[in-house]
């Protein structure tokens, strides 16, 4: 088996299954934090996701993708946060 | 041989992951979520983009891997730190069976003002 092969048969299915499963938690909530939260597991997964690829289509520029991932979920967090913060102050 | 080590490296980040995605949606409040995942998607990300790192040997790869790994060990933690902060203040629940709340009767619910009752 190849690792290409390997990536695209075992790793890749095991990451869609935790993007899935974060996802149920997305959905459940109960709180906003707990969105947040999953939104973040997802985040994360998708970084990986992209890693996976630059390794299986053997295109480099995947790897400035998971940058631009990275920097978007982390400012999406830090928005949600200060949001739920001011909505608590009021 | 490379492409054992990268394979083992891209397993292991998978397999946390997968781990991390059952204690988000296995563990009973907020903030023990947040304990099992923001370590685990750092570890995750840092193993797999390793294994990128490796497969290519490449500086230009190396050097963005390696931004993209500090990026997110520096980031993950401030992130953390603010949701459980604002969701702590929000008055979110603890699990029923939490021992001890560090910041019980240290926390002034109209003025959200982290100080303890001896100061005020």
């Amino acid at each position: 088996m190849t690792l290409a092969e390997f990536a695209t048969v075992v790793v890749l299915p095991l990451m869609g299954l935790a993007f899935l499963i974060a996802m149920i938690r997305l959905v459940r909530g109960p709180s906003l934090a707990d969105r947040v939260v999953a939104f973040e597991v997802m985040g994360a997964t998708v970084t990986c996701i992209l890693g996976v690829l630059a390794i299986v289509s053997g295109s480099t520029s995947y790897f400035d993708v998971t940058l631009v991932i990275a920097l978007v979920t982390f400012l999406g967090t830090v928005a949600v946060a200060a949001y739920i913060q001011r909505r608590v102050e009021r | 041989m490379i492409d054992i080590v990268t394979g083992a490296l891209l397993f292991l980040g998978a397999f946390f992951l997968v781990i991390a995605a059952i204690g988000l949606l296995k563990m009973p409040d907020l903030f023990m979520r947040m304990s099992t995942t923001t370590k685990a998607s750092v570890l995750c990300v840092g193993l797999v983009l390793a294994g990128g790192a490796l497969f290519y040997a490449d500086l230009a790869v190396t050097t963005k891997v390696i931004a993209v790994v500090v990026f997110v060990g520096l980031t993950a933690p401030v992130a953390a730190h603010m949701i459980g902060r604002a969701a702590y203040q929000e008055g979110v629940s603890l699990w029923h069976g939490t021992l001890f709340d560090d910041l019980q009767g240290k926390y002034d619910p109209e003025t959200h003002d982290p100080a303890s009752p001896e100061q005020r």
